[in-house]
C-alpha cells in the first residue's frame, strides 16, 4: 500500500514535522510564563510604592537608592543588572529562541523562514553576559544581606513567613546565578591543563562547584524566577494591608 | 500476536512514497528489527543502513515519528499501539535511496579541523596528565559519530547554513581545546571556519544524542565562551596585555 509523493520534501516548511507528540506544549508553557513574569515584573518595578514592609524589601527594588535625580522608580536603577543577566543567559537565551522567535519553535519542527545568522550578527551582544554576571554576583550578597535584615525587627529578632520568603529567595537567587556558564568559563573552564597552571586543583575543584549548579540551570532559571516575583508580591500584599505577615518568632 | 503497522519512507529525492506494512510484533523489538522483518518477508530491496545493532556503531540514524533517533535503540513498545510509525530517512543529507543517505560531508568538514599537536614529550620520553586534567574531554569522546545531532540541528535543517560545521564537531573542538597536551589555537577558526555564532544553544542535538553527550552545556558553550574572551571581552584583552599573552592571536571585534 503506498501514497505516492513525488519528491522528498527535506526541508519541512514553518511548524511542520511528523512528530506526533504534543511539541508545542513546552514553547507555548515556556513563552507564556516568561510573558506572566515580565508584564508583572514591569509593572511592580513601575509602581514604586509598596516595595518595604517592615524589615522586609522586595528584591525588585534591592539594593535601594534613592536619589532626587532619578524621577523614575527606583527600581530601574537596579533591575537592568538581573534584567541583563537573565535576558543574555544562555538557557534563556534557548528558552525565548524556542518559545518567541521560533528558530526553533521545538526540535524537528520547521523553523520560522528568516534571514538566520545565528548570534553571529546582532546577536553578537549575547557575549556580554560576562558583564552582567559581575554585579549578579555582588546582588546574591545584598540578597542575603537583605535576607538577614529580615531578622530583624522593630522589636528584635524575629521569624516571620516574609522572612522566609526572603531567606529562599536568596538561596534560589544564589543556586541560577551559581550555575551561570560564564562563571564556569571564569573560574575554571577555561583552563586547558588543570595540573599545569598555578591553583589548577582548586580551579578544578571550583568548576566542579558551577557544574553541580549548572546542571540544573534551567531548573533554577524557573524556580528562582517564579520566586523572585512571589517575593515581591508578598511584601506588596504586606504593605498594602491586604494580609498580615504571620510572626513565627 | 500483536501486531504494528509501519509507514516507511521509500524511493530517491527524485520519486519517492510511503509504504505501508504490518509486521507481528514480539517483546524487546526495536524498530530495526521490524525493518528487517520487512526487508526479510515483504520488502527485499528495501535498502537500510546498519551494523552493530547495539548502539554503538552509528549506522542506523533514521527519523522515527519525526525524531532522529538510532532504529536498533528505538523501542517499539514506546510508541501508541494502533497508530502508524513513520520511518524516514535523516532529512539533513542527501538521500541515496529509502532510509540510506549520504554523509560523506561530515568526513569532508571532519578534515578541515587541525588535529591535535601534543606538545613535546618530557625528559623521560613520556607524556603526563592527571585524571583531573582529562575528566573533562572523556565524555566527548563516547561519540559514535551518528550525526543525528548534525541532522536535527536547525541551523543547517532549516536555514540551510552547511558554513557550519554543526555540534558533532564542536564535540571534537571541544575535546581538542581541553586536551591538555595540546598546543593549536583553534579560536579563529572556531568562530570563522567552523561558524560557532550560528548556533543559538537551542539544545536539540543533546535532546537527540544517543550517547547523552551534554552537547550544547559542555561542548559548544565552553567554546562560545572561549571565543567570547578571545574576540568580544575587552577586560579580557586588557588583563591578557598585561600579561603578555596570546597577543598574536587577540583581535578586534568584527
Ligand atoms: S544547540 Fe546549537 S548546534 Fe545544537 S542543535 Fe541547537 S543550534 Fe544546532
Ligand atoms: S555527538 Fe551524539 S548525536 Fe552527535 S554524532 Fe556524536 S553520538 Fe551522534
Ligand atoms: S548562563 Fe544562565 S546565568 Fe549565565
Ligand atoms: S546498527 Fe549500529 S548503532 Fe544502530
Amino acid at each position: 500500500m503506498s501514497d505516492t509523493t513525488t519528491s522528498y520534501p527535506a526541508r519541512l516548511d514553518f511548524l511542520e514535522t511528523q512528530r506526533q507528540d504534543n511539541w508545542w506544549v513546552a514553547p507555548l508553557a515556556t513563552g507564556v510564563g516568561l510573558f506572566a513574569f515580565i508584564v508583572y515584573a514591569t509593572w511592580g518595578a513601575f509602581v514604586g510604592d509598596h516595595y518595604q514592609a517592615g524589615p522586609y524589601l522586595s528584591p525588585f527594588y534591592s539594593p535601594l537608592f534613592l536619589v532626587d535625580w532619578w524621577p523614575l522608580s527606583p527600581a530601574f536603577l537596579i533591575l537592568w543588572v538581573p534584567g541583563g543577566f537573565r535576558f543574555t543567559c544562555y538557557y534563556y537565551r534557548k528558552a525565548y529562541y524556542r518559545a518567541f522567535v521560533l528558530s526553533p519553535p521545538a526540535c524537528s519542527v520547521g523553523a520560522r523562514p528568516q534571514r538566520y545568522n545565528g548570534e553571529r550578527a546582532i546577536l553578537l551582544f549575547q557575549n556580554l553576559h560576562r558583564y552582567f554576571l559581575y554585579p549578579a554576583l555582588a546582588l546574591v550578597v545584598i540578597l542575603w544581606i537583605d535576607a538577614i535584615e529580615a531578622f530583624f525587627f522593630s522589636d528584635g529578632f524575629g521569624i516571620g513567613v516574609g522572612t522566609i520568603v526572603l531567606v529562599i529567595n536568596a538561596y534560589c537567587l544564589m543556586s541560577f546565578t551559581f550555575g551561570c556558564n560564564s562563571l564556569r568559563h571564569l573560574v575554571g573552564g577555561n583552563v586547558d591543563c588543570y595540573s599545569c597552571v598555578k591553583f589548577g586543583q582548586q580551579r578544578f575543584k571550583a568548576w566542579k562547584v558551577v557544574t553541580f549548579f549548572n546542571k540544573n540551570h534551567m531548573r533554577w532559571a524557573w524556580i528562582s524566577l517564579f520566586w523572585v516575583g512571589f517575593t515581591d508580591l508578598y511584601i506588596r500584599l504586606v504593605s498594602m494591608g491586604v494580609i498580615t505577615d504571620l510572626r513565627i518568632i | 500476536m500483536a501486531e504494528a503497522t509501519l509507514k516507511i519512507f521509500r524511493g530517491t529525492a527524485e520519486r519517492s512514497e510511503y509504504q505501508t506494512f504490518s509486521v507481528p510484533t514480539y517483546q524487546g523489538m526495536v524498530v530495526l528489527d521490524a525493518v528487517h522483518d520487512i526487508q526479510a518477508g515483504q520488502a527485499p530491496d528495501l535498502a537500510v543502513r546498519w551494523n552493530c545493532k547495539a548502539g554503538k556503531c552509528g549506522s542506523c540514524g533514521a527519523e522515527v515519528n519525526g525524531n532522529p533517533r538510532l532504529l536498533c535503540m528505538t523501542r517499539m513498545d514506546q510508541y501508541p499501539a494502533g497508530q502508524p510509525i513513520v520511518v524516514e530517512p535523516m532529512r539533513r543529507f542527501p538521500l541515496i535511496r529509502d532510509l540510506v543517505c549520504d554523509v560523506s560531508w561530515n568526513y569532508e568538514v571532519n578534515k578541515r579541523i587541525k588535529p591535535l599537536a601534543p606538545k613535546p614529550r618530557e625528559a623521560d620520553g613520556t607524556y603526563r596528565m592527571q585524571q583531573y586534567d582529562i575528566d573533562r574531554v572523556q565524555e566527548f569522546h563516547k561519540c559514535i559519530e551518528c550525526f543525528l545531532c548534525q541532522d536535527v540541528c536547525h541551523v543547517m535543517r532549516d536555514h540551510g547554513k552547511y558554513d557550519f560545521a554543526g555540534p558533532r564537531f564542536m564535540v571534537r573542538l571541544a575535546a581538542l581545546a581541553m586536551h591538555p597536551l595540546d598546543t593549536v589555537d583553534r579560536l579563529r577558526d572556531l568562530r570563522d571556519a567552523q561558524g560557532i555564532g550560528y548556533c543559538n544553544i537551542t539544545k536539540c542535538c543533546t535532546e537527540v544524542c544517543p550517547e547523552s553527550i551534554s552537547i550544547t552545556d559542555n561542548a559548544i558553550i565552553p567554546l562560545k565562551e572561549r571565543v567570547a574572551g578571545e574576540f568580544y571581552d575587552p577586560l579580557a584583552w586588557i588583563w591578557r596585555a598585561l600579561r603578555g599573552k596570546k597577543a598574536d592571536t587577540r583581535n578586534p571585534v568584527h
